[in-house]
């Protein structure tokens, strides 16, 4: 049963599907083992967005507060995709490479430790 | 001869369960519709005892007195201008927090022990819920009552409720309630009365209030003792409802063990906001958060947990998880504030000196490690005059709705990642515990209202974040929201002490 | 066995009430934090009327304790003549 309720097959009201969200769909990106941003940010792009756009433009803002931001050799970051490893096609558009309503895009730079070492 | 007084087990039988009558011309089961749904049995609501037996006289003589106590100090506290007292003006925030966070969920309370109450066929314990709904009621007067007086003198008090219904971050304590209030009679009472009363209330209300006395603040102290006396009334209604419903049927303990594996998690992400306010907020300090968790919920809880193992319950799932977090969700919490701190009601900080070291001291394992950098981070970036806000928008967990800031508890520089995909959607969930939850009801946490999405979606006007934070959410930016340093509170409180 | 606990209010009657707390329950621990008293006790504890008001000097009714309680861990039984709490394991 999926809710226990006390009207008969209960349906819930889908409030985060793609079609509500005018066109673009959520993406949302985190920088493995550096802290100082809390959370994974969240990204209201169009599917149609290439990979370069989304990494070159929409993610730069907030991700080069960071100190070891403008160091990221991005030939060596690796990428993961909803839990598995990924390699990005830079021009090739979003939904066409997999990237879909509300996927999680982790990237990790090893060889950048963090502010201070601390994974930070 | 003068009529004998009663005892009390005699009073409790006649004004309690002789208030009750039988279904002579109508169905018991249209009387009570709520009482089959979720599977529950009682085969016998007669064996239902309140250990208090207060009964409704009583009740009402006692409210009263303690209700004189406590205006008595309210206005002594308005009348000497006590708010000038407190420790430190940065203390103030965490009433901010208590007001459009907290005594909101006292009005949730008020209205989920009422249908509640009136949903039990069992008379002992719809005059118990309804007591509680009563003390529920009286927990928000009293909470308003004593924050409008700090509300004449700083900034942010003012739209608590407006913003309750808005703020992102305050829909966490909203949809944790509402979560509650909307399944079954019985499952409130296992997550509210039972989890959230007996052990984690205990948390807010008993160290952070000994901090509240501890930094001056006779209102706060007074309001939260007098809602906490009624508390223990309400603990024992909460441990009385699940002996009862383990002693009426078997079959009710996979039930029970699922609401507390279910209730205790969620209890335990919505206490990360306190567990901030007592390590960063009060700046003179009572007790770490780790310690007051290791007194509240481990020593405590154990206890309770260990008297429940006769029926087959065992501790609340993940409590293996929970413990380690200890050392860490206060840190993650007030860092995540930090950085939105152009986005909170309230005003944020970068910890003193002192106090960082007194963090260092509490939590020898974790604090230099792993987030005492981030506080270098921060104030290496204001000296620079660049105070560090962060510019894009949270991933928020779906279930507890908190923004994804724990960390996987073995690793903690590396965010804890989980999904579900149902008919098609992904979902993402800070925590096993939360994913298990949505996992088990889907239907319900789809309609989770995040909003993070909500703000995407166009549905908290906008365009900008700053339009979203005035317009939407009413708060006075430049006034409600950024760092302490140079704050309207910050400056009003030096004009009023002389200080520069 | 798991310790039992009471909170109270530190307060005149709450002084009174923990002196016969004390007296009965001779292995307590008192615990005092600010504006309040943590009273502990190894599996179980009372507080017994009769010297609750031979501390106090006058009539106590057991159900006054609510007036100054703060918190309690443990299975409550309460009568007219003493509130006792106690945990089973």
């Amino acid at each position: 049963m999926a809710v226990k309720a006390i009207t008969p097959d209960y349906k819930g009201e889908v409030l985060d599907k793609f079609e509500n969200f005018h066109g673009n769909q959520v993406v949302y990106v985190g920088w493995d083992h550096h802290m100082m941003f809390c959370a994974p940010f969240a990204y209201p792009v169009p599917p149609e967005m290439t990979f370069e756009t989304l990494r070159s433009e929409v993610m730069t803002e907030a991700f080069s507060l960071h100190p070891e931001y403008a160091q990221i050799d991005w030939d060596k970051a690796s990428w993961m995709l909803d839990g598995d490893a990924f390699t990005p096609q830079a021009d090739v558009a979003l939904k066409d490479q997999g990237v879909g309503h509300k996927s999680v895009l982790r990237f990790s730079t090893p060889d950048l430790k963090g502010y201070q070492g601390a994974g930070v | 001869m003068a009529a004998k007084k009663l005892n009390i087990k005699d009073k409790y039988r006649l004004l309690t369960r002789d208030l009750d009558w039988e279904y002579s011309y109508s169905d018991r089961k249209e009387a009570f519709p709520y009482e089959d749904f979720e599977g529950i049995k009682i085969t016998d609501w007669s064996k239902w005892e309140d250990p208090f037996r207060l009964t409704m006289d009583t009740y009402w003589k006692y409210q009263a007195e303690k209700e004189k106590k406590l205006y008595a100090i309210f206005d002594a506290f308005a009348q000497n201008n006590a708010h000038m007292n407190v420790s430190d003006p940065r203390y103030v925030n965490a009433l901010k927090i208590f007001l459009t966070g907290v005594s909101p969920l006292e009005y949730q309370a008020y209205q989920g022990f009422a249908h509640t109450g009136r949903q039990f066929g069992g008379v002992g314990a719809r005059v118990a819920c309804q007591m509680q709904a009563i003390d529920e009621l009286r927990h928000v007067q009293t909470q308003i009552h004593a924050m409008s007086h700090f509300n004449k003198f700083f900034d942010g008090f003012q739209e608590y409720s407006h913003m309750h219904d808005r703020v992102w971050y305050l829909s966490v304590p909203k949809s944790f309630f509402n979560d509650a209030r909307a399944a079954g009679p019985f499952e409130f009472m296992i997550a509210i009365g039972f989890s959230f009363e007996y052990v984690l209330t205990n948390l807010l209300f008993v160290p952070f209030m000994s901090g509240a006395a501890h930094n001056g603040d006779m209102a706060t102290v007074t309001f939260g003792f007098s809602a906490q006396s009624d508390e223990a009334r309400h603990m024992t209604l909460g441990l009385e409802v699940i002996k009862f419903l383990l002693e009426q049927h078997e079959d009710n303990v996979p039930i029970v063990q699922k609401w507390i594996d279910k209730w205790f998690w969620r209890g335990s992400r919505l206490l990360t906001i306190v567990s901030m306010m007592m390590d960063y907020m009060l700046p003179n300090k009572v007790m770490s958060w780790k310690e007051a968790w290791e007194v509240y919920f481990e020593e405590a809880g154990g206890a309770l947990f260990k008297d429940l193992a006769r029926y087959g319950i065992k501790m609340p799932k993940y409590a293996d998880v929970i413990e380690k977090e200890k050392e860490h969700i206060s840190h993650q919490a007030w860092w995540t504030f930090y950085t939105h701190g152009h986005a909170a009601g309230f005003h944020t900080w970068i910890p003193t000196d002192e106090e960082l070291d007194w963090l260092s001291e509490k939590y020898p394992e974790t604090f230099d490690k792993y987030y005492r950098p981030r506080w270098e981070l921060a104030k290496e970036m204001e000296a620079k005059g660049e105070r560090f806000y962060t510019k894009a928008l949270p991933q928020l967990c779906t279930t507890c709705q908190i923004p994804m800031l724990f960390t996987e508890m073995d690793d903690p520089t590396q965010t804890a990642y989980r999904d579900s995909v149902y008919n098609g959607e992904r979902y993402h969930f800070c925590s096993d515990g939360c994913k298990d939850i949505f996992d088990d009801e889907p239907e319900k946490f789809v309609q989770s209202w995040l909003p993070v999405h909500q703000i995407f979606q166009g549905n908290c006007g906008g365009p900008d974040v700053g339009d979203v934070l005035s317009d939407f959410y009413h708060m006075n930016l430049g006034a409600d929201n950024m760092d302490m340093k140079g704050s309207p509170d910050d400056l009003r409180w030096k004009q009023w002490k002389g200080v520069a | 066995m798991s310790k039992v606990y009471i909170a109270l209010q530190d307060n005149d009657e709450s002084r009174y009430i923990v002196e016969a707390i004390e007296e009965d329950n001779p292995d307590v621990t008192v615990i005092h934090m600010p504006a309040m008293i943590r009273i502990e006790n190894e599996g179980r504890l009372s507080i017994r009327r009769e010297t609750v008001e031979e501390k106090m000097g006058r009539d106590w009714d057991v159900q006054e304790l609510h007036i100054n309680l703060i918190t309690l861990g443990g299975n409550v039984e309460e009568d007219d003549d003493e509130l006792s709490l106690h945990w089973n394991e």
